[in-house]
């Protein structure tokens, strides 16, 4: 036994499972620094953190509402845009178009989920805030009188974040709805097609249902990546700690407020809250990563039945 | 059932022909959108940035503030020298982890690490930076050091799954012939497996080290930044990423120049590593069909 | 692959050798003045190749804290470090902390109107109006009455402040909290406040990014990025009820009362000065050194670099506009560079 463990074999064995233990300790580390860290503002706030909106490092009170607000909102504005043109690209490039054709073109949309967060960002203070501060006044006079369209909009805002988010996330819900779509079993669209549907009530009645779990998982993927980004949010979203009820009005978000914050936040307190908002982040993207690979799972495991 | 609604008594109606026609133009139009916008990046970057790109940019520090005629060779050495502390902290780890889940690992032990690995990937990136603050930074300062292992730790969940997946690839006929050969189980995994997954597992590292190049938030707590260049692994250092950022909120035109500069020149060698890491694959993949 | 492991190795080792004799300084912190400090660093370097004093200006809370935390070798902070401060420092770091002034400087209202190019003038009652909310249109009568013949449009006022903790905000504040009561109660003076109204920027760069970028906003600023930017940036009215441009004069009138009166540990606010011609929201900026340096390079090189920037450092500051520090400041801190041991 003692010889095999200090033959090359052993060892070879040993370190491998040492690397993967490695993994295992790290991780544990990190979620015991996470926890740890946040332990001040966990003590004195509670579930309050996540309540009250007052942040002010001067006063020692710290309430994490509007992050979370940010957060939340810039995340629904971006899937509300990218799971339409999202799942519809999907649609055309698992069932109209030409196989060749498809794979190029999703090739070049998942090249877009390569390029980075700070690029986006880039473009969006240059390129598509300057165009909304063109657009919007228009729009305004025509959807102005909507609580989610009132009040004035200087450029960086919720609205802003949620567009370039939803540039960033399509490709994950385009690229994942059209596996779940090409994994959808043949006989059901030919099924569908000998009963005289068209191939707009086949794709839509019978095979999109079908992928429905699938598609959902795509969208939870998209939101956990929009939830956790950073360097694009923050160079639209105005980085104010205000909860309204206008998408025009900048807003800030937790990744945003921790880039922001962390340097310099001079207490103990202050620190400690950042930290446990980042707690927070993480129990998001774990839980919403956890849902989005069991649905996708469930859509498989049906299209293989 | 839905079958009956289908039916029609004298063929498809104006309707249901119309309304075919019409969403199924319109999802051509949503991906055909969807992929113009890449071009549009793309092509906008080139214009913006292409132009600016200059001798002063490969070659110059940053000048002082308000002043012109600087450049990032800081920054894209800097940038070099923490991909590679990344990779030589993530690639080894997940590597190694990887042969341990797809050649010796119990099925138990097996999910534990895939999904502890799971957690940590979906750890957003600006929470590593926290991490690797806490961990190093508190102890020797900002550096490369800190830096590297930030982006190394994000590094090593996709090293393991792509090894796995890559290595798990390899027909089991292969091991069955090298063992029988004699060969102990090391030494099968170290000439006959690895080899052959060897496409695979470069290309994984590619697209690996193209995702953390362009990352920004974990190197705002740990390699801070740096107006010369930075010595060794212990002191801070300008990066691609992080001077973007801060040229592109400044308000001067010339650091706005530069920051579409850098922004081309890293969008470049990321699709680039992108591509090339894909043909990888795709050429392995068309190479076994055969 | 033997071979290519080995040049792996070899250039590894080859970027991870220092030169030979570098010492480099890491400090951090205040983004007000920044543009002097990084032209500083960069002069002193070129007289001393072998000196690398790397200044990353994060804004003056980081300056604060990472030099508490001894990540960085110095911090750099416009409002100086409150004794709580001070206290967790010496609990931390076994020593003091030493507030050395460099360069007076000025937070100027700068503002993006369309048609305005000229210096408007602000009382004291509109910056408070403004910043608290309550003045909301440009051509408010407050605005309107100190800039009689100037077309003031009836648009909304984007308010710009800092996004991070920082010292030109302090010095702001500090302003702010003395002139106005009502400001005082409700966001008080500090590095980062509870801002009632407002966008934030991050940096002195990041407001006058903003402002350039966003049309009728207004924003604080130091002097030099609003000069360096070339945009326009208003008068304040000052206690004996002039309004006064900041510049190198106003400033330097600004600090006379505290030169004369300057404390050990060089904390003091000079915001709100009376006296003829002085600008009101003027402020000194401090390097924050702690007064036990382990590494005798480091020591040596920073007690030199002070020396350095008392005397030639001094002469190189009108060129962006900020005010050097008076005779007897200068004269009073040469003898504390002994001070750090």
């Amino acid at each position: 036994m003692l010889r095999r463990v200090l033959s090359g074999d052993g060892l070879a064995q040993f370190i491998v499972f040492l690397s993967a233990t490695a993994i295992l300790a790290l991780t544990a580390l990190l979620v015991w620094e996470l926890w740890s860290h946040s332990g001040p503002s966990r003590a004195k706030f509670g579930f309050d953190f996540l309540r009250t909106s007052t942040w002010d490092p001067v006063a020692g009170v710290f309430g994490a509402l509007p992050y979370i607000y940010g957060t939340v909102v810039t995340s629904a504005v971006a899937l509300l845009i990218a799971i339409p043109f999202g799942v519809g690209a999907a649609i055309f490039l698992a069932e109209l178009a030409p196989p060749r054709l498809s794979d190029a073109m999703t090739f070049l949309i998942e090249l877009l989920a390569a390029v980075p967060s700070v690029i986006f960002g880039l473009m969006g203070i240059f390129v598509l805030l300057p165009l909304l501060l063109k657009v919007i006044p228009g729009f305004k006079d025509a959807a102005g009188f909507l609580p989610i369209f009132s009040g004035p909009f200087y450029g960086p805002s919720l609205l802003s974040a949620g567009i370039v988010l939803s540039i960033m996330v399509a490709p994950f819900i385009i690229s994942v709805s059209r596996e779940v779509l090409l994994a959808v079993p043949k006989d059901l669209r030919e099924a569908a097609l000998a009963l005289g549907a068209t191939r707009w009530e086949t794709t839509w009645d019978i095979v999109v249902p079908f992928a429905r779990r699938g598609i959902m998982g795509s969208v939870f993927l998209a939101l956990a990546r929009a939830l956790g980004e950073t360097m694009a949010v923050t160079m639209v979203v105005g980085n104010t700690p205000k909860i309204a009820a206008s998408l025009l009005a900048p807003g800030y978000s937790i990744a945003a407020v921790i880039a922001n914050e962390f340097v310099e936040a001079t207490t103990d307190l202050h620190i400690s809250s950042l930290i446990e908002l980042g707690l927070v982040l993480f129990g998001l993207t774990i839980v919403l990563n956890g849902a989005a690979r069991l649905l996708i799972l469930a859509t498989s495991g049906r299209a293989s039945r | 059932m839905r079958a009956a609604a289908f039916q029609t008594a004298g063929g498809l109606s104006f309707r249901r022909r119309a309304v075919n026609v019409f969403m199924l133009g319109l999802t051509g139009v949503f991906t055909v959108l969807a992929v113009s916008i890449l071009f549009f990046v793309l092509g906008y970057l080139f214009v913006q940035g292409g132009f600016s790109l200059n001798w002063n940019f490969f070659t110059k520090l940053p000048v002082p503030v308000g002043e012109t005629g600087g450049g990032m060779a800081n920054a894209l050495v800097g940038s070099a020298k923490v991909l590679l502390l990344a990779t030589c902290i993530g690639v080894p780890i997940g590597f190694l982890a990887g042969i341990h889940l797809a050649e010796y690992s119990g099925a138990g032990y097996a999910s534990v690490i895939r999904f502890v690995t799971d957690l940590l990937n979906g750890v957003p990136s600006i929470v590593i930076g926290i991490f690797a603050y806490a961990l190093i930074v508190t102890r020797i300062g900002f550096s490369t050091l800190a830096g590297g292992v930030a982006l190394g730790v994000m590094m090593i969940p996709i090293a393991l799954r792509s090894t796995e997946e890559f290595l798990k690839s390899v027909p089991v006929s292969l091991r069955e012939g090298a063992m029988a050969l004699g060969a102990t189980k090391s030494r099968t995994i170290l000439t006959v497996v690895v080899p052959a997954a060897i496409r695979g597992l470069i290309s994984g590292m590619m697209l690996n080290l193209a995702r953390v190049a362009g990352e920004t938030a974990p190197l705002l707590f740990t390699a801070l930044g740096n107006q010369f260049w930075s010595q060794g692994w212990r002191q801070p250092t300008a990066t691609l990423p992080a001077m973007i950022y801060e040229y592109a909120k400044s308000p001067y035109e010339d650091w706005h120049r530069q920051a579409w500069a850098a922004g081309f020149m890293l969008l470049a060698l990321v699709l680039l590593v992108n591509v090339t890491a894909r043909s990888i694959i795709a050429g392995g993949l068309s190479h076994k069909t055969r | 692959m033997k071979r290519t492991a080995g040049f792996v190795v070899a250039g590894v080792a080859m970027l991870a050798v220092a030169a030979s004799g570098e010492t480099q300084i890491t400090g951090t912190g205040a983004t007000f003045p920044y543009p002097m400090y990084s032209k500083w660093f960069n002069e002193y370097r070129k007289l001393h190749p072998d000196i690398a004093i790397n200044y990353q200006s994060r804004g003056s809370g980081a300056g604060i804290q990472q030099v508490t935390a001894g990540t960085v070798d110095f911090g750099a902070s416009d409002g100086p470090m409150n004794d709580m401060q001070l206290k967790e420092f010496q609990d931390k770091r076994g020593c003091e902390v030493l507030h050395f002034p460099t360069v007076l400087g000025a937070d100027v209202p700068t503002y993006n109107i369309a048609g305005v190019t000229q210096a408007l003038n602000f009382t004291a009652e509109a910056l408070a109006g403004i910043y608290l909310g309550k003045i909301t249109k440009w051509n408010d009568p407050e605005i309107a009455k100190a800039n009689p013949g100037v077309k003031l449009p009836n648009t909304d006022i984007v308010v710009v402040h800092r996004s991070d903790s920082s010292g030109t905000t302090f010095i702001w504040t500090d302003y702010l909290s003395k002139v106005s009561k009502e400001w005082e109660m409700k966001a008080g003076r500090g590095t980062a406040v509870n801002w009632p109204v407002g966008l934030g920027g991050q940096g002195n760069e990041g407001v006058m990014g903003q402002v350039k970028q966003t049309p009728n906003s207004i924003g604080y600023v130091e002097l030099i990025y609003a000069l360096q930017n070339k945009v326009p940036f208003g008068k304040v009215k000052n206690p004996v009820g002039e309004f006064v441009e900041a510049n190198l004069a106003s400033v330097t009138a600004a600090a006379a009362g505290a030169a004369k009166n300057m404390p050990d540990d060089f904390r003091v606010s000079i915001t709100n000065a009376s006296g003829k011609g002085a600008y009101p929201i003027s402020s000194f900026t401090w390097l924050l050194i702690p007064a036990k340096i382990s590494d005798p390079a480091k020591k040596k090189a920073l007690t030199d670099f002070l020396a350095w920037m008392l005397k030639d450092g001094q002469t190189m500051t009108q060129a962006l506009s900020y005010a050097p520090l008076p005779k007897e400041v200068v004269a009073k801190e040469t003898k504390a560079i002994a001070k750090i041991k």
